[in-house]
């Protein structure tokens, strides 16, 4: 793509810290993408216009002084469920629709101050709560590939905003596959990292003991080159992790040779449709003639991801959205009564998706209920990680689908349910809290559509093995190149102006 | 002796009092939120049924998949969000306080 905010990171990177670009030049071109292709897509719910210029400057400036910034101008889209001082952040809620936040999240910060420039701040489900950005209650979000399917979610506005070239790199958030699910439905990587790996301070909270920061990029080594500036303990996160970090960046790789990928017995995707099927078959082959010896490991609990998480999520989030109750900021109702204004402000700031599931917890943890439900369901994890530590016994990565079919159509899952099955592949390593990723695999054409949709091919290491999982997938991207063949449906009009 | 499956049965079967669980979560429903929220939270307990079938007797329960440990800061004086920064977000204040309905009745 000729479009400045279309080539990769790693680029724009170098080309602005030798002086054959500015930064500044470089975010006019985004800003102007952005105008272009924004009325179609809607990626973003607040584009920065001032704040990504005044940033522009300060990275021109400083490479003028002789810094070194591994990010020098890259434009990036924030999942507005992260603060970013000064701006408004909504978590795609009416309960925050016009709250600014005051500080700046630490891995937003720690983009910045690498000399990445904030284009926007991206579209997301409700309080980071569903699957294809539809239960926003700010805006829709349309996938760049086909306008009348979704971009998949929660993170669809990042996702989004990379596949349409509004931005170089993005910030998503993960809790149950929130990060991979759009970028396989969007033809960009996505990649979680291990929990705790990533400060989560600054990020709008949904269920602490799941929720991670992470990038969506076009290629691997952009995604690897997010993550070496953003991972790393944080003293106003009591859950990050201060181990040192192993730079992903420099382990980038050609091949798989002495590598033995897990594929997943119960994760037959036969069932998943003839022509699903064959991508994820050829995903497997290609993989193997990388050098990678193929084994079969088995997850016998996986099968119960979607049930634990379906009780540890809600009940995590009715907790952490008791927050939200009209008194220190957000959205207030008044009442006479302070019960009466708290319950009013809740039920016209939230949403269905989050009504349903802050119920949903708010029942897992109550009285008589909770070891039923919320105690069982915290065994039912233990299981379930044990089923990856047994079986890292016999292989270095699993290779698994990100998502069990392409992008769909708009109201498509209208029921919860339905919704939910969406995260079956991505929800057991979530709960294993291990790093994860979707990288472009392969395109199929949905029925009843002539437009070619991409899937995801999902790979997970153990805990803390980002540079060799970061290092496969580059490998897998390398020597297949999928995300290439086809272009995002808008271009046509957009070249066309 | 053996352990016996772990034996708190899960209820899913029961009416669920979604007016109550409203309650306490802080929602103010309507008649037909209640209907429908209860209907569908009664259609996802059916599928979490399916936990009762694990074997999970004798397995702790995992809160968090890291290494849980105390976290302490050196207990030293830093800047802290400006009390006026703060404020100006608060749907209602009063002088340096957030304001809010009678909580107390006179």
């Amino acid at each position: 793509m000729s479009d400045a905010a279309a080539r990769s990171a790693t680029a724009i990177a170098a080309d602005v810290q030798a002086g054959r670009v500015s930064a500044r030049e470089i975010t006019e071109k985004a800003l102007a993408r952005v105008a272009a292709v924004e009325p179609r897509v809607g990626a973003y719910l607040t584009v920065l216009d001032a704040a990504a210029r005044a940033a522009a400057d300060r990275v021109d400036a400083c490479i003028r002084a002789g810094e070194r910034l591994p990010l020098a101008g890259v434009p990036l889209a924030i999942k507005d469920n992260m603060a970013l001082a000064g701006s408004r952040t909504t978590a795609a809620s009416k309960i925050l629709a016009d709250w600014v936040a005051p500080y700046t999240a630490t891995a937003v910060a720690r983009l910045l101050a690498a000399g990445a420039i904030p284009i926007g701040k991206a579209n997301l489900d409700e309080f980071a709560m569903g699957s294809s950005c539809e239960n926003s209650a700010l805006g829709t979000t349309r996938n760049p590939y086909d306008l009348e399917r979704v971009p998949g979610g929660s993170s669809g506005g990042s996702a989004a905003a990379v596949a349409a070239g509004e931005a170089t790199i993005a910030l998503g958030s993960d809790t149950g596959g929130s990060i991979r699910e759009p970028a396989a439905f969007c033809n960009v990587v996505g990649f979680k990292p291990t929990y705790g790996r990533v400060s989560r301070y600054g990020l709008i909270a949904f269920a602490s003991s799941l929720d991670q920061i992470g990038p969506l990029a076009h290629t691997v080594a952009d995604a690897a080159l997010v993550y070496d500036a953003i991972a790393g303990g944080d003293p106003m996160d009591a859950t990050s992790l201060d181990r040192p970090v192993e730079p992903a960046s420099a382990r980038l790789r050609d091949d798989l040779r002495g590598c033995k990928i897990g594929i997943v017995r119960q994760f037959d995707t036969q069932t998943l449709g003839d022509d699903v099927d064959a991508v994820y078959r050829r995903a497997y082959r290609d993989l193997e003639a990388l050098g990678a010896e193929l084994v079969e490991v088995t997850l016998p609990t996986a099968d119960y991801g979607l049930a634990t998480y379906y009780l540890i999520a809600p009940a995590e989030c009715s907790s952490n959205l008791a927050r939200f109750d009209g008194v220190r900021y957000g959205l207030r109702v008044d009442a006479d009564d302070v019960r009466e204004m708290y319950a009013r402000t809740r039920a016209a700031g939230f949403g269905p998706e989050v009504k349903r599931r802050i119920l949903i917890g708010t029942y897992a943890l109550s009285s008589g209920y909770y070891d039923a439900y919320y105690v069982r369901a915290q065994k039912a994890r233990t299981l379930i990680a044990r089923d990856f530590e047994r079986a890292f016994q016999s292989c270095d990565l699993i290779a698994a689908p990100a998502a069990s079919c392409p992008a769909f159509r708009f109201n498509a899952k209208s029921d919860p349910y339905s919704m939910y099955l969406m995260d079956y592949y991505t929800i057991p390593m979530s709960l294993a809290g291990l790093p994860a990723l979707s990288v472009p695999c392969g395109w199929v054409t949905p029925d009843g559509s002539t437009r070619p949709m991409p899937l995801g091919l999902q790979l997970c290491g153990p805990l803390f093995s980002e540079p060799l999982l970061l290092g496969a997938a580059h490998a897998y991207e390398s020597a297949t190149g999928h995300a290439r063949a086809h272009r995002p449906a808008l271009d046509e009009a957009v070249d066309h102006v | 002796m053996p352990t016996t499956a772990w034996s708190i049965p899960i209820l899913s079967s029961e009416k669920i009092d979604v007016r109550y669980v409203a309650k306490l979560a802080s929602l103010a429903l309507s008649d037909d939120e209640i209907d429908r929220f209860g209907a569908q939270l009664a259609d996802l307990l059916t599928h979490v049924d399916a936990l009762a079938e694990l074997d999970t007797s004798a397995v702790p329960a995992t809160a968090q998949v890291i290494e849980s440990r105390n976290v302490a800061r050196p207990d030293a004086v830093a800047p802290c969000l400006d009390r006026e920064t703060v404020l100006a977000q608060a749907p209602a204040r009063q002088g340096a306080f957030f304001r809010v309905p009678r909580i107390i009745a006179s």
